[in-house]
């Protein structure tokens, strides 16, 4: 056997990559379903003449936190109004959100899951006499647009049959986009702002997975939306099991790093989102709550969180707790608090909840229920229908164990950190909302003037979702085109060489060439890391320090202290990140875009001095909520230059009055 | 739960234009190697279970198996992709079979309107442009 000093994919780097610089109107970065919005409706906009490029990590027909497919969408207006979408948001992430970007989505929210059901996404329909078809034989009752009722969970969830959903999306975004216009497995990983302008965007650089090649993309205007980011804290399977995460594997925080380092104001990184899930297989438990009406029981057999105790702890956190539906972080602070007191596991009584509704039903309605159960999983979580299977866990004979997930950072489900980005220009929008270029306001837009975001890219407006993003991917395709019609005489101009670019890009692979002989095993080399590695580092001091799962999500000022001192170090020593194949240099980049995002995350943590979300973080030194001093978005920025931090307080507008 | 090759069936899909397996993976972890000309996972503790490679295989040498570090042994589930609708069969460990079909799309493959003629009017306003050509009305907020 010859000795494991060589590259181990299939692909191997070379020294030097091909180059191919681009320069286009508008690029659109991910492939989403926020990119796949914007995608459909960008040409609908454009100039006789003007050009855009979408480039995506991945193929777009199965990209981003849709690709398995999902069960539900979660956020359909219907006959609901956007003020109490608001509402509903505002309490569930208690208190401080972006009242202009949920209304502003509320508003056109709808229009994107029509048009996801003309394209071929089945959506299931309540009949008049109140039962329930599937999204084939709910076609005859007509469309939603045409007034067709869908069927409801909660208030603004909706049943699909979702397992092709990213497929449908992405096909219309593709041909509406045209295939010239779309760069596959192209991994953009750095923003460049203009070299006149340090304000402005003027450009990407990115590379292949699939040839030795660097892109160098110039451009007058930008939109990157590539999810939120997941496995920068250690997840509780740590063998094979890590890649079963809640959220999407592949999301690296990419959107806002990449942001972060072009100078743009991140806002509410604090926030996180550690959702209560099926252990293990982290399958969904919306269905089960809210369909098929289940309790989740503490190890006593108790439901705990209908218990005075609980409705005492609620009450601490009023007007969030006591309102009428516990915010998502309430609902796990109660849980942890019964596993702390030693009256876990916590388990869902699928028996109770199926006999009960077996109680009114057939034979045939039964049977019809248990694959509806089944399907919850099948469409978006196949892992968690294996285990079942492997556990010979039948939902209606045995219960389930529910276990809060690894701490994840995204911009919808009950999360809401992001890039800061101005409202739509509107006269009811605070002018403290609004983030001018020329004099003119630009939704979406962050605060390098040019660069746009979407879906869970946007601070400040959790419960977006799969149609949320879509449709504010078609909102800033709009303020693109008028960025760029505003703009034309506009020349983005890069102030780094096409060497320097190619130099930082490569960097991991000339280091592993460089050094790669001089032991004997590639792996463990003096004189580099390699990102495997180095993502084992980060994830332990997060784990251990940061707030992780170690400590039932508990910080101190201290711990803080020490996590942000080890993830200077690592990043420091990301100088001597190590890539032997186009795998391996995906792999670095993207513990590169970790370890800045989790290392925002940390220092918003430590600059907010209360603990506004318990159940999904706390701070020892900072325990309950301080509405008096924090009741206010964080916003953060980063030198590149100089490596450093600053974060500061900005104010709170509420618009929305309560109900 | 990784996805694993069955080495008879993987023809490393040399009658079509691409790998599919290689396309699809949203991850980047099948790969093809070129001497045996078959698939291969190469980081199988990135796997997210998302089964699109198993979904879009022609020759259906793509399976899962249970992740090693909680799944016990013999329970597989397995889909077939139709043009409408996706089988899938869930085997229990304990050999209890069950089959389920669902709806996957409503449309022919390729049909999705993406209303490549439709051209929007007023760029100054906040309309989506399917929005614009329904006449949608915007709706103002009740405010403080």
């Amino acid at each position: 056997m010859a000795l494991p000093n060589k590259p181990l994919g299939e692909r191997k780097a070379v020294r030097d990559p091909e180059v191919e610089e681009r320069e286009v109107d508008i690029l659109i970065v991910g492939g989403g379903m926020a990119a796949c919005g914007t995608a459909f409706e960008i040409k609908k906009w454009m100039s006789e003449g003007q050009t855009v490029l979408l480039c995506d990590k991945a193929a777009m027909e199965r990209s981003g936190a849709v690709a398995q497919g999902l069960s539900a969408i979660n956020t359909y207006i219907g006959d609901n109004s956007p003020e109490d979408y608001v509402r509903m948001v505002r309490n569930d992430l208690m208190g401080i959100v972006r009242e202009d970007l949920i209304f502003d989505l509320g508003c056109h929210v709808d229009d994107s899951v029509h048009l996801f059901e003309e394209w071929g996404l089945p959506i299931w329909k309540k009949t008049e006499e109140g039962k329930t078809l599937d999204g084939k034989k709910g076609q005859k009752l007509g469309t939603l647009k045409s007034g067709a009722a869908p069927v409801r969970t909660g208030k603004w969830q909706i049943m699909i049959n979702g397992e092709s959903y990213k497929r449908v999306v992405a096909e219309a975004a593709k041909l509406a986009l045209g295939d010239d216009n779309i760069l596959e497995r192209c991994f953009i990983v750095e923003l460049l702002t203009d070299a006149n302008n340090p304000g402005q965007i003027a450009g990407a650089v990115g590379f292949s997975v699939r040839e030795n090649k660097v892109y160098i993309i110039k451009c007058k205007t930008m939109m990157i939306a590539c999810g939120g980011a997941v496995n920068i804290y250690q997840p509780r399977s740590v063998g094979e099991g890590k890649g079963r995460a809640w959220y999407p594997v592949w999301n690296a925080g990419s959107t806002y790093t990449m942001a972060l380092r072009a100078g743009a104001e991140l806002s509410m990184m604090e926030n996180r989102f550690t959702p209560a899930r099926f252990k293990d297989g982290y399958g969904p438990v919306g269905a089960w709550f809210l369909l098929f009406k289940a309790k989740a029981l503490n190890g006593l057999g108790e439901n705990f969180a209908g218990s005075d105790a609980a409705k005492a702890e609620l009450e601490k956190y009023a007007p969030y707790g006591t309102a009428a539906i516990t915010p998502t972080c309430l609902r796990n602070h109660l849980m942890l608090f019964e596993m702390k007191e030693g009256r876990g596991p916590i388990m869902m009584d699928t028996v109770s909840a199926l006999a009960e509704l077996g109680k009114t039903m057939d034979k045939k309605e039964l049977k019809h229920l248990e694959s509806e159960a089944w399907e919850d999983f099948l469409d978006m979580t196949c892992g968690q229908a294996n285990l079942w299977c492997a556990q010979n866990c039948e939902p209606e004979k045995k219960n389930s164990e529910v276990m809060p997930t690894e701490p994840y950072l995204l911009g919808s489900h009950s999360g809401c950190c992001g890039i800061w980005t101005s409202g739509p220009d509107f006269d009811w929008v605070p002018d403290s909302y609004k983030i001018r270029h020329n004099g003119k306001v630009y939704n979406r837009m962050t605060t390098i003037a040019g660069l746009f975001t979407s879906g869970d890219g946007v601070s400040g407006s959790g419960h977006k979702f799969s149609s949320g993003s879509h449709a504010e991917g078609r909102m800033v395709a709009k303020e693109m085109a008028k960025f760029v019609r505003d703009n034309a005489d506009f020349t983005p101009t890069i102030k780094e060489t096409k060497e320097e670019l190619v130099d930082m890009i490569y960097k991991p692979v000339r280091t592993y060439l460089d050094n790669v002989e001089y032991t004997t095993a590639a792996d463990i080399n003096p004189n580099y890391i390699k990102p495997n590695g180095m993502m084992y580092r980060m994830m332990k001091a997060t784990h251990e320090y940061g707030a992780g799962t170690a400590t039932y999500y508990m910080t101190t000022s201290k711990n803080l202290e020490v996590v942000l001192d080890l993830l200077e170090t690592m990043r420091a020593d990301c100088e001597k990140l190590a890539a032997g194949d186009l795998h391996e240099l995906m792999r670095a980049w993207e513990i590169y875009h970790r370890l800045y995002t989790v290392e925002a995350h940390l220092r918003h943590i430590q600059y907010r001095k209360e603990t506004r979300y318990p159940g999904f973080y706390y701070q020892a030194d900072h325990p309950g909520q301080d509405d008096e001093n924090w009741f206010c978005f964080t916003n953060s920025s980063y030198d590149k230059a100089t490596n450093e931090w600053s974060l500061k307080k900005v104010d709170y507008v509420k618009i929305i009055p309560d109900a | 739960m990784p996805s694993f090759v069955i080495a008879e069936k993987c023809d490393g899909c040399k009658g079509g234009d691409k790998t599919v397996c290689e396309y699809i993976c949203p991850n980047d972890l099948m790969v093809l190697e070129p001497n045996s000309m078959k698939a291969y996972n190469q980081e199988p503790d990135q796997c997210w279970e998302c089964f699109s490679c198993v979904k879009i295989c022609p020759t259906q040498a793509i399976e899962v198996r249970g992740y090693s570090d909680f799944v016990p042994l013999g329970s597989s589930i397995m889909p077939m992709m139709g043009t409408e609708d996706v089988m899938w069969t869930c085997k229990f460990r304990n050999g209890t079979l069950k089959r389920f079909k669902f709806p996957i799309r409503t449309t022919d493959e390729g049909t999705a309107n993406a209303y490549l003629d439709l051209k929007g009017k007023d760029l100054d306003s906040s309309l989506l442009s399917t929005e614009e050509a329904d006449g949608f009305e915007l709706p103002k907020p009740q405010t403080v």
